[in-house]
């Protein structure tokens, strides 16, 4: 046995799509030249599935951020926080991101990921629970199988399966811990919140809720769906990612308990890396005050979001079940997925394809995420080339045609 | 609070009320919950596999047992999840868990 031959049957099917030149995992692009634009080769390409959602990554104070703390502070930092020390940048972040939530302490993370990695693997120990909502991200199941807590699945959106779950669990000792998502980033619906607070209540437990696709996305502050449910006083734990909406990369924990800095001499994912380089974290600290301060953002964003939604819909698309920024299509199967995505990318469209496990229910998903960047010219050509493959491959009617808006 | 119809529903079995733990129950269960699947598999016994003959995904995985769960009214920690390669393997983890309930 060779070591990778337990990879055979993937490997097959991912040089199949390699060699017909459909592989979206493998796509490369020569450069990327706005948040909605970028090329391969001379072929304009539009950007619709980045999660970029403020198209800040090219804001003039943004970028004069990161160069300016890249040129001062250097390129990395070299070590981690534990081992090698802060720079001031990361408290002063902590310190923006505990303003912004009105927490009382906050940690930033390498990564998103790791986020998830740090905080759940920690908080959760040996003899405690944590509730999964069944379609959470895989950083989310990722962070529980580090830690020791005993890990519990329930049905996505479900607070009564929930709560059955936790019945069952009443007389077994230790803290039980629900984890939820803001908006989920496979089909874009968000959770029920109030409702999980309000199971997490009857049972003494305790929430943390991922909004790394809500962040500066929903909510009149751009806090959530924590604060659009207004339920931000019964989430104990807020996990998100500069990586989405700020357009850097990195990830933090928020909230209000007390001896919270502990966790800083706990968590692996946290102690075991190098901390984010200074210019990421200048250009972080710059998008959260671009995102605080131009809620006009978020309205774009939503707009864009309604008018992809809407017009996808329209053509006779089968979509996830509300209209946020992250607009999956439903296919058929994986070959229609590969087919529509490559034939987009032809037509000069970037989309994304998600297939099982990934994806919730064994879905295979055409995934766009679109943009506050987005004109509404670039989401009607979106929609145009959509309409033009949905045809090709038979997914939608020939004769239905989109009304003008 | 929506959706109480699914955790009121019964597990059903021999007698309302009363849970059979006997493995030929839980055999039972989880045999019949593969035969309503959409794609019902051909054969099954103690000795197939979960992965290679039922083609089942780490996620699939995951929601089959979940379905069984809710039908045992019991839970089943992930860890144990990741240990199980057979039908077999699940019918004796669900059987010690059953009995400890």
């Amino acid at each position: 046995m060779a070591l990778f031959d337990k990879f055979a049957p993937l490997r097959a099917a991912y040089e199949r799509h390699e060699s017909a030149g459909d592989n979206p995992f493998s796509i490369v692009f020569d450069r990327v030249v706005s948040p909605t634009e970028a090329l391969i080769g001379n072929r304009e390409i539009l950007l619709l599935g980045t999660n970029n959602y403020l198209g800040l990554t090219y804001d003039k104070a943004v970028v004069a951020s990161a160069v300016e703390a890249l040129q001062a502070l250097g390129s990395g930092t070299t070590g981690s926080r534990i081992a090698n020390g802060s720079y001031q940048g990361h408290r002063e972040l902590e310190r923006a991101l505990a303003d912004f939530y009105g927490r009382r302490h906050a940690m930033v993370f390498s990564t998103g990921y790791q986020a998830n990695l740090g905080i759940l693997s920690a908080i959760a120990g040996k003899h405690d629970h944590l509730l999964l909502d069944a379609d959470c991200h895989a950083s989310i199941y990722d962070g529980a199988k580090l830690g020791q807590a005993q890990v519990t699945r329930f049905r996505h959106n479900d607070p009564a399966d929930l709560a059955a779950r936790l019945r069952r669990l009443a007389d077994t000792p230790g803290d039980k811990v629900i984890v939820v998502e803001g908006i989920y980033s496979m089909l874009g619906d968000t959770a029920p919140l109030a409702a999980f607070a309000a199971v997490k209540r009857e049972f003494g437990a305790y929430l943390v809720v991922d909004e790394a696709h809500s962040l500066g996305v929903l909510g009149a502050s751009g806090r959530g769906l924590a604060e659009v449910a207004g339920v931000e006083a019964e989430c104990d734990f807020i996990v998100g990612t500069f990586s989405k909406s700020l357009g850097g990369v990195g990830g933090f924990c928020v909230g209000d308990m007390e001896g919270f800095d502990i966790l800083r001499v706990v968590s692996r994912p946290y102690m075991f890396t190098a901390s984010p380089p200074p210019s990421v974290i200048a250009a972080t600290l710059e998008a959260l005050r671009q995102l605080r301060a131009r809620p006009a953002l978020r309205q774009r964003l939503m707009e864009n979001a309604r008018q992809l939604y809407a017009g996808l819909a329209d053509l006779g698309f089968t979509l996830g079940p509300e209209p946020n920024p992250v607009v999956s299509a439903i296919m058929p199967g994986p070959e229609i997925a590969f087919a529509f995505w490559s034939r987009l990318l032809a037509a000069g469209l970037y989309t994304n394809v998600s297939l099982p496990p990934a994806t919730p229910r064994g879905l295979a998903l055409l995934r766009s995420s679109v943009s506050a960047a987005h004109t509404p010219e670039q989401i009607d050509r979106a929609l145009d080339m959509f309409a033009a493959v949905g045809r090709e491959l038979g997914l939608i009617a020939p004769e239905r045609a989109r009304a003008a808006g | 609070m929506g959706g109480g119809a699914r955790v009121n529903r019964k597990p059903f079995g021999p007698a309302a009320g009363y849970m059979d733990t006997s493995v030929e129950h839980i055999r039972e269960v989880v045999f019949d919950v593969l035969r309503a699947s959409p794609n019902p598999p051909a054969e099954l016994s103690d000795a197939t596999s979960i992965v290679a003959d039922l083609g089942l995904d780490s996620v699939a995985v995951m929601d089959f047992v979940m379905e069984i769960e809710d039908r045992l009214d019991i839970t089943v920690p992930l860890d144990k999840i990741a240990e199980i390669e057979t039908l077999g393997d699940l019918v004796s983890t669900l059987g010690g868990l059953k009995v400890s309930a």
